[in-house]
């Protein structure tokens, strides 16, 4: 696609793999993070924590840090009482909402809780000073597993609740009763989703900084979420929310641990205040591990109910979701999202679904890459191999015959959801001949004559993206941006978005460089600084570009008005059009270009009717719906008889993420999501003992995906426009970890299906494989 | 204890205590930070530099036994404002996300690509085993050294 002015064709930015705008700075080590902040007469904070899961506080002995050199204060949790709680964000009925204090009071939760501070002049300092706090703890009983902690007679994670029952919910849809009761054949098994560490490569940080005098605080801290920060932030500390900055820097990574307000944001704050200096304080990768939010942690106990031809009637799930010992900000919401999605791609009507959420004394749980809807899609792709399996059906088969109709769109589920649009057939059909199916199938049943144990797994995904409409949302679900064409045409975008590594000074850029006929070296796009931006949600649940990335559109779109108002008198003229950059008089030909037009709406010597001089447009755009990306994954894999090591041979992933703005960076969301997807299949755990002693809690024994542990990916796609934006684009940030877990699982499971085996809990790490080829032999 | 070392051509002299890790002393000391510190364990490489022409993490060494020693960061990498041919097959085959591992990873690959002028996947896949990526998946990180080595043949 071109416009063509005056002979000019200018090629359209949208679709084209355009390297990115932010690398410049991110290759030539220039690039700004938390920790590389330093400010006047800075000071360090070390934090003192818990080592045990459950304890009595019974004193806290600080005059020997104190006294240790460059010490200027030590805090505990009798200083910080009036710092108000960490925020729980999500709301459901009943729920128990334990307060959180920033700094235990009496007694602590899990390991790593924050028990006291050390402010010092460097960090050395202020770690050896950490190391002379003296807490003295009586042990009290610990529970760290989700399911015991539910059981009679469990320690209770908190005295006011022994039941450990942080919150209950339930959802029906359809006649589920009936369902079951017309079924030839129901499907059980228990599924779990094991608990899984982030493990963004930039730990946690903030830099806290109090103007006494303004009664401000600059708050710079490592988030997906800057206005959030600053409103909740504010009401803990107390202070004005137009007070308060907070800045976010160069995010390394965060993959929903950032979408939190957590303890040390607000800790650091009152620090600044109290020492009337700048502090600085940075997460170790072991306070990372233990203190930053955990993801996953489900067990769920699935039915599914089916004709005998394979049709799909009916599903129930109890999901029993491991809370922690408290809830961050989005704690409860998440398995919330599981059963939104739980009958997948399917249209089958009849659900029904039951949460319990069990307070363990452990890390919270919260949002962690695809939050909620990779458990989902991994129970339904698992249970729907099941009832192939049981019912002797092709696995690719029985998926075409379950699928939503393409003439069903939009499609209402039975968990109240509307999909938008889709073709679930068409990434299945497309993977099926990239891996070149019938053959395939033969050349397995060949290797298994020769012993080999070769698996293939299908996986068919849809999510749920651009999170979401404000009513579904605990926060508001808008986005806001604001564009201004500056006097000289160049054009600066500040959007209420907070990318961290997802391209969007890129991708809006061409969006706006399309729009306005510009080049798209004449875009500036900010974001992060609560000052400068207007208010803003931020960027997690694939919503950048789609929620984002349209409030940028419609903003243009005001703004394209305007510069044909001003053209227009600059013209002399009331028949124009503006394209290709230019303002033209459809009568004469004669042209402004936008620099022209720009100056002139800012000189403002002569105004259009009813116009303001400037060219600037504000737009909080408030999505009307989700949007439903899907997929099809398949992987080929191949297990060592000998030691049970999983080896994918070939990993094919057809993704359909509606209309697509840069190609390269979507493969790049499209990788970097199936590696943490293989990560949590085939590798990672975070692993708490029966003490609730992290055992997982270092890079040495917490296994994420290193580059010869990851096979080549064969990425393609189909293409869905999304009708809930103008964009048509639905998000692809999410969608490799979501599709791919169960593609992994399911073609190990087929690998050892000779052997009887129906389903295998992740992750399949090769000690696990060994104990079942031992046994199978 | 005083150290004297050369970083990216230039001399530096510091007074430094004897456990200051050699990535505090580049980060804090001499004011670079573009090498990051991933898990002070030696086990991210996000830390990577290169130390007498070898590729050092710098999170677990020590910053006296840099002494006299010739050191090369990310920022000495680009030379009058033209960037080294990883740099810019980083930026063209999108080998970065959030951008926290890049510089250690394309320390890293530099010295994979003087070990190996021409490596095959695995060569490069293995040599880059030692730093973590959670962003990219590595694809577009192997499609980089892959380019950077088919530029550095013609």
């Amino acid at each position: 696609m071109a416009t063509t002015i005056a002979g000019v064709e200018k090629e359209k930015l949208v679709g084209k793999r355009l390297r990115r705008r932010e690398d410049p700075r991110l290759i030539t080590g220039t690039a700004t993070y938390v920790d590389d902040i330093h400010l006047e007469d800075m000071q360090y904070a070390a934090i003192v924590r818990s080592p045990h899961a459950a304890a009595r506080i019974l004193s806290i002995e600080i005059a020997a840090a104190q006294n240790s050199p460059g010490v200027i204060a030590v805090f505990t949790g009798k200083d910080t009482e009036k710092v108000g709680g960490v925020p729980c964000g999500a709301s459901l009925p009943g729920l128990r909402v334990p307060h959180h204090n920033v700094l235990a009071v009496g007694r602590v939760y899990f390991v790593g809780h924050p028990v006291a501070v050390v402010v010092a002049k460097d960090r050395y300092m202020a770690q050896d000073a950490a190391d002379l706090v003296e807490v003295n703890y009586e042990p009290l009983p610990a529970v760290a597993d989700p399911e015991k902690a539910l059981a009679p007679g469990a320690a209770p994670v908190h005295p006011e609740w022994p039941d450990n029952v942080a919150f209950t919910f339930h959802q029906d849809g359809g006649d589920v009763d009936k369902a079951f009761a017309e079924a030839d054949v129901v499907v059980k098994q228990r599924i779990t989703s094991q608990r899984l560490i982030p493990m963004a490569m930039e730990t946690r940080g903030v830099v806290a900084e109090w103007h006494g005098a303004d009664r401000q605080l600059n708050l710079y801290t490592s988030t997906q979420i800057p206005h959030l920060v600053r409103t909740l932030v504010a009401t803990m500390l107390g202070l004005d929310e137009n007070r308060v900055r907070v800045i976010t820097p160069e995010v390394g990574g965060g993959f929903g641990s950032k979408l939190n307000v957590y303890a040390e944001e607000a800790l650091m704050g009152w620090i600044a205040q109290k020492i009337q200096k700048p502090v600085k304080w940075i997460e170790t990768r072991r306070e990372n591990f233990l203190c930053t939010i955990h993801g996953r942690g489900h067990v769920d106990y699935y039915e599914l109910a089916a004709k005998r031809d394979g049709t799909i009637l009916g599903i129930k799930l109890k999901i029993i979701q491991d809370v922690g010992a408290y809830h961050q900000l989005l704690t409860p919401a998440i398995p919330t999202l599981s059963v939104l999605m739980m009958p997948g791609i399917y249209k089958t009507q009849n659900i029904r679904a039951d949460i319990v959420g069990a307070f363990t004394n452990c890390m919270p749980t919260d949002a962690y890459r695809g939050a909620g809807r990779p458990e989902a899609t991994h129970g339904i792709e698992r249970m729907v191999d099941i009832l192939a399996d049981e019912l002797q059906i092709d696995p690719a088969e029985i998926r075409l015959k379950n699928f939503v109709a393409n003439d069903q769109f939009p499609f209402h589920t039975a968990t109240g959801l509307m999909y938008d649009s889709g073709n679930y057939a068409a990434p299945l059909k497309k993977a099926l001949d990239l891996v070149d199916y019938g053959k395939l199938r033969q050349e397995q049943a060949d290797a298994r004559k020769q012993g080999k144990w070769i698996g293939i797994g299908i996986s068919t995904y849809g999510e749920i993206c651009a999170i979401g409409p404000s009513p579904a949302t605990p926060a508001g679900g808008w986005e806001s941006a604001t564009v201004k064409i500056e006097p000289s045409g160049k054009v600066t975008i500040m959007t209420g978005a907070c990318p961290h590594g997802q391209g969007e000074e890129t991708t809006f850029a061409q969006i706006a460089a399309d729009e306005l006929g510009i080049s798209v070296d004449d875009v500036l796009v900010v974001r992060g600084d609560t000052s400068i931006v207007q208010y803003g949600i931020g960027t997690f649940g694939s919503r950048g570009t789609a929620i984002g990335g349209t409030a940028v559109y419609f903003a243009l779109q005001d703004l394209k008005e305007k510069i044909k108002k001003f053209g227009a008198v600059l013209l002399e003229s009331d028949d124009v059009t503006f394209s290709g950059g230019n303002v033209v008089c459809n009568k004469t030909g004669q042209s402004k270009s936008l620099p022209e037009v720009a100056a002139s709406a800012y000189r403002a010597m002569k105004l259009p009717p009813n116009t303001e001089p400037g060219l600037v447009s504000t737009r909080f755009w408030e999505p009307p719906n989700f949007t439903f990306p899907f997929g099809t994954h398949i992987v080929v894999s191949e297990i060592d008889g000998q030691t049970g090591e999983v080896k994918i041979r070939r990993y094919v992933a057809v993704d359909d993420c509606g209309n697509r703005i840069n190609p390269l960076i979507i493969d790049g969301q499209v990788h970097g999501g199936i590696a943490q997807g293989i990560g949590q299949a085939l590798w990672e755990q975070a692993v708490y003992d029966d003490n609730g002693q992290l055992l997982s809690g270092e890079l040495t024994d917490y296994a994420v995906p290193r580059a010869h542990m990851m096979p080549w990916i064969e990425s393609e796609h189909t293409t869905t426009p999304s009708p809930v934006n103008p964009l048509g684009v639905k998000g692809v940030g999410e969608a490799g970890t979501i599709g791919c877990s169960p593609a992994v699982v399911n073609s190990v499971v087929d690998a050892l299906s000779p052997l009887g085996v129906r389903h295998i809990d992740m992750p399949l790490t090769p000690e696990k494989i060994w104990h079942i080829l031992s046994k199978g032999a | 204890m005083k150290i004297t070392c050369t970083i990216n051509g230039k001399t530096y002299s510091n007074d430094v205590e004897t456990r200051l890790l050699l990535i505090h002393y580049l980060r804090e000391v001499a004011q670079l930070t573009g090498s990051h510190v991933g898990c002070e364990t030696s086990l991210c490489g996000a830390c990577t530099v290169e130390v007498n022409g070898k590729a050092v993490k710098s999170c677990t060494m020590f910053a006296v036994q840099a002494d006299g020693a010739k050191i090369t960061t990310i920022e000495g990498l680009a030379s009058n404002g033209t960037l080294h041919p990883l740099q810019e097959a980083f930026w063209n085959e999108h080998g970065l996300q959030c951008g926290f591992c890049t510089p250690g990873m394309i320390m890293a690959s530099k010295q994979i690509l003087e070990r190996y002028p021409n490596p095959t996947e695995d060569e490069i896949r293995h040599g880059l085993a030692g730093n973590v990526c959670r962003c990219t998946g590595y694809q577009h990180i192997v499609n980089a050294l892959k380019a950077a080595a088919a530029g550095a043949r013609k």
